[in-house]
C-alpha cells in the first residue's frame, strides 16, 4: 500500500502509538440485569459485548453432559454493521464458529468446571464494532462476564493480539495493521501462573523472532490483566457501597 | 359488568369475574422469550390491571423510562441504541449505493434485518431467534411500506441506476418486555442519525457517468423522520388493555393489537398478535388509545432526539460504559 508504513521511522504506528503500546481499554461489568453475568470492553474503536448464563442444566440432549466436569459452550457473533463492509449473516459463518471453538478451548482452561459436573455454562460474544483485535476484546470482555456471573476461575484470562513489522514486535494490532498482511499472533495468558491458554499465530514468520513476538503479546496480556483488576475491584467496591456495607 | 369497557376511573370489576381458565397460561407469546409465573402473580397482576395500577406502579397507558442515544457505532451511516426497562435494542443503518428496484426506478430503498442475539436468552442461540427476527422484520417491512414514511426519492441517485439503499441492521440485546415498541423508536432515532455523503453525477462526453463523492466528510444529507411511526403495543390484559407491557405481564395477556402510528396520529398499519381472541369493541378502544399514547410518544422523542443533537459532536458519548 503506497504511503502507508506501519511503523514511522521515529517509532511511531499509524494511530500515534508506540510498538508495545495498547489502545485505550474501558470495561464495564454488569450491564445487562437479566443475564447471569455481563459485561463490555472497549479496545480503542473494537467493541465487544459479553453475556453468561450459568451454570444450567444441559439444554438439549442430556447425552452431552460429562459426568464430572461442566460442559463451556460459546458463540461468537458479530453485528452486521460491526465491519466495514456489511456482513450478511452475524453468525454460523465459519469464521465465527471457529472463534466460538477457540473461545470454548480458552475458558475450557480456566473454569474450574470439576465444581459443577452435569451442567452447562454458556458464553456469548457479541462484536459491536470491529477495529482489529476482536478475539483479544472477546475475551476479555468474556472473563469479565464469567467473573460477573460469579463462576470460578482458576486466574484471569488476558489475551492480546501482536504482530511484526520492520525487526520490531507490535503489541495490539489495529485493523489497518491486521490488513496489511504480516504475521498476527494471538494469545491468551493466564497472568498469575504465566500459563498459555490459546496460541495461535498467521502468516509467515522466522522462528527467531518468535520468541521477541510472544514475548510482546504476554507484555501487552499483563499489562491488560492489571486493567481488567482495576475493573473488577471498583465493581465490586461500587457493588457493596450499594449493599450498604 | 361490561366486557371490553376500559374506561378510566375504576368502574364496577367483581373480584372474580375473570374468566380463570383463559388467562392462567405458559408465559409465552409468540416466540418471544418466555417467563415463568406462578397462578398468584398472574392473578395479582390481571387484578392490578383492572384498577389501573400496574406492578411498579404505573397507570395502563404509561411507559416505562426510556434511554435514546444515538450514535454509538462509528463505522455505520446512523445508529441508535433504546434501553426501556430491562429491553435493550441496538440499530446500525449503512447506506450502500446499488440498483433501484424495477418497479420503482426512481426510488431508494430500505432492507431492513433484525437480528435476535443469544445474549437476550440462551434459545436464540444458533438459528434459534431467526423465527422471532423473521416475524420483527416482516413488521417492519410492513409499517415502512407506504409512500410516505420515508422520502425516498431522496434517496435516487440517477434514475434506473444508482440510488442508495439504507441497511438497517436491528440487534436485539436483552428482552424484558414490548420489542416491537423499542424497536421501532430505535429504528427512528437511527434514521434520524444517518447522515449519508452527498455525491455528484458527473457525465462526459461519450455518456458513461462517474459518481463523485464530496470531499468533505461533513457534507452529507439527513433523512426527515417526521412522518417515520411508532408502534404501540396495547395488551389485553383480563378487560382492560395496557400500554407498554414487561414480560410478566405478556404472560398475563393472551392477546395484543399492534397500532403503527405517526406523529400526526395516522395509522399506517395494525396487527393483532397472540393466541386469544379480541371483540371488535376493544379493537377500536385499543387502536384510539394507541393514537392518543403514539402522539405523546412522537413529541417526547422528537424533543428528546432535538435536543442530543443541540449539544453538539462534543457531547459526551456513554455507550453501554455508562
Amino acid at each position: 500500500m503506497a504511503g502507508l508504513e506501519l511503523l514511522s521511522d521515529q517509532g511511531y504506528r499509524v494511530d500515534g502509538r508506540r510498538s508495545g503500546e495498547l489502545r485505550k481499554i474501558q470495561a464495564r461489568m454488569g450491564v445487562f440485569a437479566q443475564a447471569d453475568g455481563s459485561a463490555y470492553i472497549e479496545q480503542g474503536n473494537t467493541k465487544a459485548l459479553a453475556v453468561v448464563y450459568g451454570p444450567h442444566e444441559i439444554r438439549g440432549s442430556r447425552a452431552r453432559a460429562l459426568p464430572d466436569r461442566a460442559l463451556v459452550n460459546c458463540q461468537y457473533s458479530s453485528a452486521t454493521f460491526s465491519t466495514g463492509e456489511r456482513k450478511r449473516r452475524p453468525h454460523g459463518d465459519r469464521k465465527s464458529c471457529e472463534m466460538g471453538l477457540h473461545l470454548r478451548q480458552t475458558f475450557e482452561a480456566a473454569i474450574l468446571t470439576q465444581l459443577h459436573p452435569r451442567s452447562q455454562i454458556d458464553i456469548y460474544v457479541q462484536v459491536l464494532q470491529a477495529d482489529g483485535g476482536t478475539y483479544a476484546a472477546c475475551v476479555n470482555a468474556a472473563t469479565l462476564a464469567v467473573l460477573d456471573a460469579g463462576i470460578p476461575m482458576r486466574d484471569f484470562v488476558c489475551a492480546c493480539s501482536a504482530g511484526f513489522v520492520d525487526n520490531t514486535a507490535l503489541a495490539d494490532l489495529s485493523h489497518v495493521e491486521e490488513a496489511a498482511g504480516g504475521p498476527q499472533l494471538a494469545l491468551a495468558l493466564l497472568p498469575a501462573s504465566g500459563q498459555i491458554a490459546l496460541l495461535e499465530m498467521d502468516a509467515r514468520l522466522h522462528e527467531d523472532h518468535l520468541e521477541q513476538v510472544l514475548e510482546a503479546a504476554a507484555r501487552a496480556a499483563r499489562d491488560v490483566h492489571t486493567v481488567l483488576d482495576r475493573v473488577v475491584r471498583q465493581h465490586v467496591r461500587e457493588a457493596s457501597i450499594l449493599l450498604g456495607d | 359488568m361490561t366486557h371490553g369497557r376500559a374506561g378510566r376511573g375504576g368502574g364496577v370489576v367483581g373480584a372474580g369475574a375473570t374468566r380463570a381458565d383463559d388467562v392462567w397460561r405458559a408465559g409465552r407469546l409468540g416466540s418471544m422469550a418466555s417467563v415463568a409465573l406462578s397462578e398468584a402473580e398472574k392473578v395479582y397482576i390481571v387484578h392490578g390491571v383492572q384498577e389501573d395500577l400496574r406492578v411498579d406502579g404505573r397507570g395502563c397507558e404509561d411507559y416505562r423510562c426510556v434511554e435514546v442515544e444515538t450514535d454509538v457505532v462509528s463505522n455505520t451511516s446512523g445508529s441508535a441504541r433504546v434501553k426501556l426497562g430491562h429491553t435493550d435494542i441496538l440499530v446500525g443503518v449503512k447506506a450502500e449505493m446499488g440498483t433501484p428496484k424495477l418497479e420503482k426506478p426512481n426510488e431508494g430503498y430500505l432492507e431492513f434485518f433484525v437480528d435476535c442475539s443469544a445474549n437476550a436468552t440462551p434459545e436464540f442461540e444458533g438459528r434459534g431467534g431467526d423465527d422471532l427476527g423473521t416475524e420483527i422484520a416482516n413488521t417492519l417491512y410492513r409499517i415502512f411500506n407506504n409512500k410516505s414514511s420515508v422520502d425516498l426519492k431522496s434517496l435516487c441517485i440517477s434514475p434506473r441506476e444508482h440510488c442508495w439503499i439504507l441497511y438497517v441492521d436491528v440487534l436485539l440485546l436483552e428482552c424484558g418486555g414490548n420489542l416491537f415498541d423499542t424497536i421501532c423508536i430505535a429504528v427512528k432515532a437511527a434514521l434520524f442519525n444517518t447522515r449519508i455523503p452527498r455525491v455528484r453525477v458527473l457525465e462526459d462526453e461519450e455518456g458513461s457517468k462517474d459518481i463523485e463523492l464530496s470531499d468533505d466528510p461533513y457534507d452529507c444529507i439527513r433523512l426527515s423522520v417526521e412522518n417515520v411511526p411508532c408502534i404501540v403495543t396495547l395488551c389485553k390484559i383480563g378487560y382492560r388493555h395496557v400500554v407498554d407491557a414487561t414480560l410478566q405481564e405478556e404472560a398475563c395477556s393472551l392477546a395484543s393489537l399492534l397500532v403503527s402510528v405517526t406523529s400526526k396520529g395516522v395509522v399506517t398499519c395494525m396487527r393483532k398478535v397472540g393466541k386469544g381472541s379480541l371483540d371488535p369493541e376493544s379493537i377500536f378502544e385499543m387502536m384510539e388509545t394507541g393514537k392518543r399514547v403514539g402522539k405523546v410518544l412522537h413529541a417526547s422523542l422528537q424533543s428528546v432526539l432535538h435536543k442530543e443533537e443541540s449539544l453538539g459532536p462534543k457531547r459526551q458519548k456513554v455507550g453501554f460504559l455508562g
